[in-house]
């Protein structure tokens, strides 16, 4: 960014990520850290998905690092990573410019879009498991999906009053475009010659291992009816977001249980039902507790 | 007169929907122009992923003033009649003018509307469209969006132009309000364009990047694609789709053809370019010879500085990392046998009901023996049907599919061929889908129509077998296109297969009453299949019955209601027809048992439930022949006698024709008895006095409608 020429966001992925941080912070939006739980996206960050219920205004940017055993390849694809970062921007309510916006974040990071063909594309989206959709797009850059751009419609079965915008950027995709490398392990991820490769490529190996062929699914069976159990528990007790979390473990227990193959197409179905009414019941438990404060300050709204 | 000028902006549109958006806003400018009784001229619609606009020339500055008077009640009348009619008028009672007619005074109603500025009626009609328009999906956004009765749209509404002349249509709909700026490309133009009329809105965006018109865009997509390719010694492969979509995404379209690594030709020609055009909307092309090349075609929203070589570049390595994992998969499908594949369809669930996919496909390959075996339906190698089937799932299991699902067969096709087996196993692994769609090809090689049959069957008999059936726009299984899969590849195919020993060679000699709701349920699908090509739903009905049971043949359902549509169509038809409804209603009016009141006899609540019982047949069948030797114990008329021979000559004719299924001869058979029938209703009286006469002769319309329904039951046949 021009105040800040120390930052390299086209030859560095992490000055690429600071390089939004600043840009964001200075949109107004509260740097976050990310959730410290596992998770299949930043979705699932409570700053999107719980913030995004109820009148308040909200503005947010974090990176949550996202896993999708299923999509492990212990290290040999060069674009898939079963451990990836998302860069997350949740705008409550959706400002007016927020594309204009979104296109400036893009040009502070390194992209011309004079250079480069920026595309929205239509592409809604769906969380059945959160009770949730929106409407938007993928933004493409030279073909690629760099980010998707969604308008919130409704969370957890509620309708989204007012409307928030959320911008989920593909962090190791934008810098591979940026850094113009065709390998994901060849991106420079200080700008002083350590690579990503260097970082995450045994971790990927023993991940993909690990979630493909080692995890024992006894357990993960139990776990994920354990973490069932306390979701209920917890919403029993009147705090939806510890329930939240259970819901989050839930889920990604049954994604490590997919990648090891002992779900049925069958059962598939009913277990993503049981994780879909652990986060619905979370979030409506959370709405339901938090109505009568954001009613006092929003007399005209509703839940 | 003037020209007016709507530009409707928002965020990006999606392409698909766009057509569609065209069609309503005229739609709903027509609806509020002419409630407004503006003339206006030709309508002209546009529209881009930012914009929809609208031009129509010729409109009027003002509508003309209406005057009406409406003649009312007479003057004395009523008050609640004088009041309604005010009420109706809209006028008060004052307002009413007295007038003489014919020497009544009587009330009338005189209104004067006076003309209105067309951009008042505008200015109104503007918030109506856009509160009225309909998309297929909608949202709120933004801070109004606190309320769910805020404005919805496609996507953000962001700006409206409204000018008639070169006047300012004043409005605003939800905090947007109508100017003469608008904006140009999103990244060739910066800053607001001011427009000045309708003349020159086209004009002014294509200075600022922005082709307005959609058709102009699709022309240059289509030529320049084919321009690129064309120049790079290679042909496009045409995809009219393709065309309306990326004109769809593109204010400014630049077609540009990038290259592939070649070592990717080695992955099937549909994986390229189903991932090149699904994925990545891209065109592909062929070589001289027809092959497909190792090109692509993008289309960029851009004139880049550089000539487009980032964008290529860009694009060919999206399409590389796509292409890599395609041929990945391929590479690791190769590496297990399908038989191998096979064994994981253990762990797949067909239904939580039904068991596994490999039960689904134990039984399908059973089915598809049986069907070309023992039923010769189709006439196949039983061996290589069981195989085919064998291996007809285990593609599902495969990286490929598991990646582009609609790859489903023909993947299962290739590897196939790859491993060796014999072409038909590969092309019965291939195409056992199919027909899928209305247009898609019907299966006719021996060994896929076995495959597809049986695996549409095993649909059709697994689901019943556990009562899930199509509900109303329910069918969760699919069971209706299973169900016309099945009709066109009889059909297609000429095959004579019984359901209810099919529903016996899948499930055992108990289920035959399967297949006869298997059976029940495939004629009311033939019937709508049938009806589209214009044969009535009604001769199907009349042609469901085969000996007195639900017939298990929809071939037979199918050659009887065309013969009996052919015959109806005919004046010996339409003739019998009427001659049977008479006397069916004078049958039905005496109650006239007859010959089946004797049968009742039996002592069954059912009157003819015995009618086909083996043992009972031949007490039956001698009673009714007694009957009908029986002399008659009076003189009959002359139309009485031949009504008499030619049912003798007929009844013998029309059941060996129907015997032998030739039902137009039956139908024939029947037409000889149009002209006695109808002389018999002309010259006989049947309710005569004598009571013996009068017997005889309802016994004989008896047996003239029992030698109708046994070609077809006439009684479902409507009008």
């Amino acid at each position: 960014m021009d105040n800040n020429p120390a930052r390299d966001p086209k030859a560095s992925f992490q000055d690429m990520i600071l390089a939004l941080h600043d840009f964001w912070s200075a949109q107004g939006c509260l740097i976050l850290q990310p959730y410290d739980m596992r998770m299949g996206a930043g979705t699932f960050h409570t700053a999107t998905t719980l913030r995004a219920l109820g009148p308040e205004p909200w503005n947010a940017a974090f990176v949550q690092p996202c896993r999708r055993p299923t999509d492990g390849r212990y290290g040999e694809n060069p674009n898939r990573l079963q451990h990836y970062y998302q860069y997350q921007v949740i705008l409550k309510p959706s400002p007016a410019n927020i594309q204009d916006l979104y296109l400036e974040s893009l040009r502070v990071i390194g992209i011309d879009p004079l250079k480069h063909d920026i595309r929205f594309v239509e592409d809604d989206w769906e969380s059945p498991t959160l009770g949730a959709w929106g409407l938007g797009w993928e933004v493409w850059c030279d073909g690629m999906e760099v980010t998707q751009f969604t308008y919130f419609q409704q969370m957890g079965g509620f309708d989204c009053k007012p409307v928030a915008g959320e911008l989920t950027y593909g962090l190791e995709r934008l810098a591979m475009y940026i850094q113009g490398v065709d390998n994901v392990y060849d991106l420079d991820f200080n700008g002083r010659g350590v690579s990503y490769g260097e970082v995450f490529l045994e971790n990927e190996k023993q991940m993909s291992k690990w979630n493909f062929e080692v995890a024992e699914t006894d357990p993960l069976f139990d776990l994920f009816n354990k973490a069932e159990a306390e979701c209920r528990n917890a919403l029993d007790a009147d705090v939806p977001i510890a329930a939240y979390e259970q819901a989050v473990e839930a889920s990604h227990l049954f994604n490590l249980l997919q990648a090891r193959g002992v779900i049925s197409v069958q059962e598939r179905a009913s277990y993503m039902a049981r994780v879909r009414d652990l986060a619905r019941g979370s979030c409506e438990k959370y709405a339901e507790k938090m109505a009568p404060a954001w009613k006092e300050k929003y007399p005209e709204w509703s839940l | 007169m003037s020209d007016f000028l709507l530009e409707l902006r928002s965020e990006e549109i999606p392409a698909r929907m766009q057509a569609g958006a065209r069609a309503e806003l005229e739609k709903l400018f027509r609806r509020e122009m002419e409630a407004a009784g503006v003339d206006f001229g030709d309508i002209t619609i546009w529209s881009t992923p930012r914009r929809l606009a609208l031009i129509t020339r010729g409109l009027p500055d003002a509508t003309q003033p209406v005057s009406s008077e409406e003649k009312g009640p007479p003057v004395g009348a009523p008050d609640q009649a004088v009041d309604g009619f005010c009420r109706k008028q809209g006028v008060s009672r004052d307002d009413l003018e007295v007038r003489d007619v014919k020497g009544r005074e009587t009330y009338f109603a005189v209104k004067n509307i006076p003309g209105r500025a067309t951009k008042d009626l505008l200015a109104e009609a503007i918030p109506a469209i856009i509160r009225d328009f309909s998309w297929p999906k909608s949202m709120r956004w933004g801070e109004a969006s606190l309320s769910t009765e805020s404005l919805r749209w496609v996507r953000p509404l962001s700006g409206i132009v409204a000018l008639l002349g070169e006047e300012l249509v004043e409005c605003e709909v939800h905090g947007v309000t109508s100017g003469w700026v608008t904006l140009g490309h999103r990244f060739h133009h910066s800053g607001d364009i001011t427009i000045g009329s309708a003349d020159d809105y086209a004009e002014k965006l294509r200075a600022c990047h922005v082709i307005v018109d959609h058709e102009e865009r699709q022309d240059i997509v289509r030529s320049a694609a084919a321009k690129v390719a064309a120049d790079a010694g290679l042909k496009l492969v045409e995809d009219e789709g393709l065309v309306i979509e990326n004109a769809g995404l593109t204010e400014w379209p630049v077609p540009l053809l990038g290259r592939f690594d070649e070592d990717f030709l080695d992955v099937p020609p549909e994986v390229i370019q189903l991932t090149a055009r699904v994925n990545q909307k891209y065109f592909v092309c062929e070589d001289s010879a027809g092959k497909l090349a190792n090109a692509f075609v993008c289309t960029a929203n851009i004139e880049a500085a550089d000539g487009g070589a980032a964008i290529v570049d860009g694009n060919r390595k999206v399409l590389a990392a796509r292409l890599s994992d395609a041929r990945f998969f391929w590479e690791l499908d190769q590496k297990t046998p399908l038989r191998e594949h096979a064994k994981k369809l253990e762990r797949i669930t067909f239904h939580e009901k039904l068991g596994t996919v490999a039960d689904k496909v134990d039984r399908v390959a059973k089915l598809a023996a049986w069907l070309t075996s023992d039923a010769r339906a189709p006439n196949g190698d039983h061996n290589m049907a069981r195989q085919a089937a064998e291996l007809s799932k285990s593609d599902l299991v495969t990286e490929m599919v598991g990646e582009f699902p609609e790859l489903q067969g023909l993947m299962g096709g290739y590897y196939a061929e790859k491993e060796g087996l014999p072409q038909e196993v590969a092309d019965a692994i291939r195409d056992h889908y199919k027909p899928v769609g209305q247009d898609d090809e019907v299966p006719t090689a021996p060994l896929t129509v076995a495959v597809s049959l049986a695996d549409k069957l095993d649909n059709l008999f697994s689901f019943f077998n556990i009562d899930i059936l199509p509900t109303g726009s329910k069918d969760p299984f699919a069971l209706r296109r299973a169900a016309l899969g099945y009709l066109r590849l009889v059909q297609a195919n000429g095959l004579e297969l019984s359901l209810e020993q099919a529903a016996q060679a899948w499930g055992g000699l108990g289920q035959a009453k399967l297949g006869t709701r298997v059976a029940e349920f495939l004629s009311d699908r033939l019937a709508v299949q049938m009806r589209e090509e214009g044969v009535r739903h009604d001769y199907i009905a009349a042609s469901r019955e085969w000996q007195g049971h639900t017939d298990a043949r929809t071939d037979r359902i199918e050659a009887r209601a065309r013969a009996l549509a052919e015959f109806l169509s005919t004046d010996n038809g339409t003739n019998l027809l009427a001659g049977y409804k008479r006397a069916a209603n004078i049958l039905k009016k005496e109650d006239w048992r007859g010959i089946e009141g004797e049968i009742a006899r039996t002592g069954e609540e059912d009157p003819l439930a015995l009618v086909d019982d083996p043992d009972m047949k031949a007490v039956i069948d001698a009673k009714m022949s007694e009957r009908h030797a029986r002399e008659l114990s009076y003189t009959p008329e002359p139309a009485e006698k031949a009504l008499i021979e030619a049912l003798d000559a007929a009844e013998p004719r029309a059941s060996q024709a129907i015997e032998k299924e030739d039902f137009a001869t039956a139908m024939s058979a029947l037409a000889s008895l149009r002209a006695p029938i109808d002389a018999f209703f002309e010259e006989v009286t049947v309710n005569d006095p004598d009571e013996d006469k009068r017997a005889s002769r309802l016994d004989l319309l008896a047996r003239f409608r029992a030698a109708v329904h046994n070609v077809a039951d006439f009684s479902k046949i409507e009008g």
